[in-house]
């Protein structure tokens, strides 16, 4: 195109969407202030259900579980993600095409078959229901998504550039961690953020996996809606809300390309 | 470098475990019967045609979701081309934009539209205040579908800007020096062009929209049961796996036949994978 | 590759450590939401230096299926009357050692030695309370008397129903004259007709979360637990609570300690604890049911041990009805409440 387009009708039809993309994150946020229970009425401004969040056990605690989860499950799916993908680009085709599909498993795969699937495994082999089971979980679903933003990275990798290393006397290692490694990098940084993001969203596989009084925020916040209304959840949502933009500008600043190819992969 | 195959060692193990057993016990326990032997009982009460209570079900959600999916596309094409005829700075602000409440806490957003849409919540409240309503918006299958619209949003918009952004826009001059309008370039020229994004967004919109069970738990109070519910419920509270296991089966076969398409549609027309 | 293999051991190692507390024992208790004092568990840990994961349910089914999916993970369930009577039958619950629990002779003889359990050897009482409507008598034309209400079209799209097998069918099972423990097919069928009928009249199948909807006014009516009742009458003056005239269901939810349960003698020290006078008193104090406890019932003032809604008279309890273990029917109730939701 020429030149850009600016109509009025495009404005307006942005700003539409934007407010109702917006409009109940920002309520949620306005009503986290409000010295009123009821959703009604404005009672003047507070923190109190700031406060009382912080000194909610259990909200607390799910707070450390999905953070620590996250954070496992991220590094965790890091390393064998990349290693899959290194070894997936010099397999033969056929290994290759079937690892490729294995991986893509729980990406198509509707949420609650994974939870469900899951939940059989431990079941039958008699796993108890905790943490553990919750982490192993997350880490399931968080390595195809390293693989998916690593494999790019070594497509586009010279492949002799390994090799001349070899050829100048580099061992193996040697050349993997000076050569290959620092090219495939943003795309080991964007896949594990993008996993710790997707593992900090996670409900439904989560609510099929953990057991034993381990509780994630988002399972925590589904019993709360459950029960009523708890201005708890709008101050937790307008964190959430801060935290979730300073994670993105993170991302954004590391590889704005790489990461908005990436992020329509999963919820 | 043949010793680096290896490296994908821990993960196929990995996968084999946790992505590859769970998916062949859930066909398992379709099939299993009560005393250890084989059954096909819970397909067949799945798939009872004289009694299709369970496939209204499926039926009802595949219509919601469909009904969802295209009001997001209606919704979201014309934002996704709006975005692509932006100027780049602009773009990727805006882009990011739309990407950040893709990112906040699923739950939350679906509260969200709870504390709006009560008759007791804000747009009641105000409409009261006008003297209007109140109006019945919550437990209503709009208000799911409105739900799978504000959750599955992003997801149409991404995919579509993605490949309209990528048009060549000597395509779309060339288009225009031989004379066509623009409305003639844009379903002749752009809109065969962007329907790879176009298959991409719509099913990465259905296939959420079609397994939920939390948009209709929270919205639907109970009375818009969908398919997700029935699975959950299968396992959380009857306790009756067999039959849970055949739907999940049953949906997931669905999802991954229709992703399966859609794949091929948009490799034969575009090569590349917009998905992944 | 073995430093690969290495780190990701100890990764496991880590995160396993972080799930457990420094060799403290430990108790997990599985209980109804929002169904304990604030500051119980707290203090239990104090007391007897121990840590307690405390899990809740939101229905007596989704425990049961909850506990066959997850075996020897909870010591303490508090399930109601049908749900122990079926436990028992199947062999999931321990014998308690009374001697562990002396305790127990507070507990009036009202609540004890009840059908499901005779005897109290697998069961405890925590709180016993009946099933009723809730109304707002702003939004409904005069008092609501009777289940039959719930099927007047007036009230369309105005009332909760509770999310649940039971308490559904057996409002259902009455309003069509039958026994709320019916196990007669036809009986059955004809009451999940009757919910199928009512069902575009219903706003919503809800469940704890009934309390905020009801307390906010989106509803005249639902069907609740007489506890939540005093909850919901406590926060708004409008609303009123019935035993309905055509009768209703009573119930005992009981303190049980599960067969594989991994710490049973702890477990029995927190079923004594919670039947001590302080704790029972904390609890009803937060929940509002009907204590079993007979000094805390003393101690409560006349006005609440005179109110109707938390300790009915004779004559009305006479009127409800316990529910029974539905054996080889319960299967069949499943059925049709799914059909019920799913339609």
């Amino acid at each position: 195109m020429k030149k850009v387009k600016k109509s009025p009708v495009s404005i307006l039809y942005s700003a539409l969407i934007f407010l109702f993309l917006y409009a109940p994150i920002a309520v949620l946020i306005v009503y986290s202030f409000n010295a009123n229970k009821s959703r009604g009425s404005w009672g003047g401004f507070s923190l109190k259900w700031y406060q009382s969040l912080f000194e909610d056990g259990a909200i607390m605690r799910s707070l450390y579980t999905t953070l620590s989860v996250a954070l496992i499950a991220s590094l965790v799916s890091m390393v064998m993600g990349t290693l899959a993908a290194l070894g997936m680009y010099y397999s033969r085709r056929k290994v290759r095409r079937l690892l490729n599909n294995v991986s893509s498993l729980p990406l198509v795969n509707p949420d609650i078959v994974t939870g469900i699937s899951l939940l059989l495994l431990f079941t039958f082999l008699g796993f108890k229901l905790g943490y553990v089971s919750l982490l192993l979980s997350h880490i399931a679903f968080c390595v195809p998504y390293v693989i998916t933003s690593v494999a790019p990275r070594l497509y586009q990798m010279d492949r002799s550039l390994f090799e001349a290393a070899l050829d100048l006397g580099a061992t193996p290692s040697q050349a993997f961690f000076k050569v290959v490694l620092p090219e495939i990098m943003p795309g080991v940084v964007t896949g594990a953020l993008l996993a710790f993001t997707i593992s900090l969203d996670d409900f439904v596989v989560s609510f099929f996996t953990a057991g034993g009084g381990v509780s994630t925020l988002s399972m925590t916040v589904y019993s709360m809606t459950r029960k009523g209304v708890k201005p708890e959840i709008n101050a937790i949502s307008a964190i959430m809300f801060v935290s979730v933009l300073l994670l993105l500008i993170l991302i954004n600043l590391r590889s704005s390309r790489e990461a908005k190819k990436q992020k329509q992969v999963r919820r | 470098m043949k010793k680096f195959r290896y490296a994908s060692l821990p993960f196929a193990v990995y996968a084999l475990i946790f992505i590859l057993a769970p998916l062949i016990l859930i066909v398992f326990y379709s099939f299993a019967g009560p005393n250890g032997g084989l059954t096909l009982e819970h397909y067949k009460a799945f798939f009872n045609f004289e009694d299709p209570v369970y496939l209204q079900v499926l039926w009802r959600s595949i219509k919601v979701a469909a009904v969802s999916t295209l009001i997001c596309l209606a919704l979201g094409y014309p934002m996704a081309y709006i975005l692509s005829k932006m100027r780049p700075g602009l773009r990727d602000t805006m882009v990011f934009l739309f990407v950040l409440p893709m990112w906040m806490n699923f739950l939350l957003r679906t509260y969200a539209w709870m504390t709006l849409l009560e008759r007791t919540g804000l747009i009641n409240t105000l409409l009261g205040k006008l003297g209007l309503g109140p109006l019945d918006l919550m437990y209503t299958q709009g208000a799911v579908i409105l739900g799978n619209v504000y959750n599955f949003l992003p997801f149409m918009i991404l995919p579509i800007y993605n490949v309209l952004v990528k048009i060549d826009s000597s395509v779309v001059e060339a288009a225009q020096d031989l004379g066509a309008n623009r409305f003639v370039v844009f379903r002749k020229v752009i809109f065969p062009l962007s329907l790879p994004g176009v298959i991409s967004g719509v099913s990465m919109t259905f296939m959420p929209a079609v397994s939920t069970f939390i948009i209709s738990r929270l919205l639907g109070g109970g009375q818009q049961a969908l398919i997700g519910d029935i699975i959950e419920n299968q396992f959380k509270v009857v306790g009756n796996w067999g039959l849970g296991s055949a739907m999940s089966v049953a949906l997931m076969v669905l999802i991954l036949a229709a992703m399966n398409v859609a794949r091929k549609y948009e490799d034969e027309n575009a090569g590349g994978n917009v998905l992944l | 590759m073995i430093s690969l293999v290495l780190a990701l051991a100890m990764l496991l190692g880590l995160a396993a450590g972080c799930a457990n507390d420094d060799g403290k024992q430990t108790l997990n208790v599985y209980n109804w939401g929002d169904y304990i004092g604030e500051d119980v568990i707290e203090k239990f840990e104090d007391q007897f230096d121990c840590k307690v994961n405390y899990e809740m349910f939101e229905q007596n089914e989704d425990m049961y299926t909850k506990l066959k999916t997850v075996k020897g993970t909870y010591d303490v369930v508090i399930p109601s009357d049908y749900m122990i009577e079926r436990m028992i039958r199947e062999d999931m619950l321990a014998e308690l050692n009374l001697d562990n629990i002396p305790n127990l002779q507070y507990i009036s003889d009202y609540c004890l030695n009840r059908d499901f359990d005779p005897g109290n050897k697998y069961s405890v009482p925590y709180m016993w309370g009946t099933v009723g409507i809730i109304y707002n008598t702003t939004m409904t034309d005069g008092p609501i008397t009777a289940w039959a209400d719930l099927w007047d079209p007036k009230y369309e799209k105005n009332f909760f129903m509770m999310n649940s097998v039971r308490d559904s069918m057996g409002v259902a099972l009455i309003v069509c004259g039958y026994d709320m423990n019916s196990r007669d097919e036809a009986q059955i069928e004809e009451a999940k007709e009757k919910l199928m009928e009512q069902k575009p009249l219903v706003l919503a199948y809800t469940g704890d979360e009934v309390k905020d909807k009801m307390i906010a006014g989106e509803a005249a009516m639902a069907v609740c637990y007489s506890g939540d009742a005093i909850t919901m009458i406590e926060q708004n003056e409008d609303l009123n609570y019935v035993i309905p005239v055509e009768g209703s269901n009573l119930w005992f939810d009981n303190m049980c300690i599960l067969k594989d349960a991994p710490n049973k003698e702890l477990a029995e020290q927190f079923i004594n604890f919670m039947c001590s006078e302080e704790i029972a008193a904390e609890n009803r104090e937060y929940i509002n049911y009907s204590t079993p406890q007979s000094q805390v019932l003393e101690n409560l003032p006349d006005e609440i041990k005179n109110d109707p809604v938390q300790y009915p008279d004779a004559e009305t309890l006479e009127r409800c009805q316990i529910y029974k273990d539905l054996g080889d029917m319960a299967g069949k109730y499943d059925e049709f409440w799914t059909r019920i939701i799913v339609n």
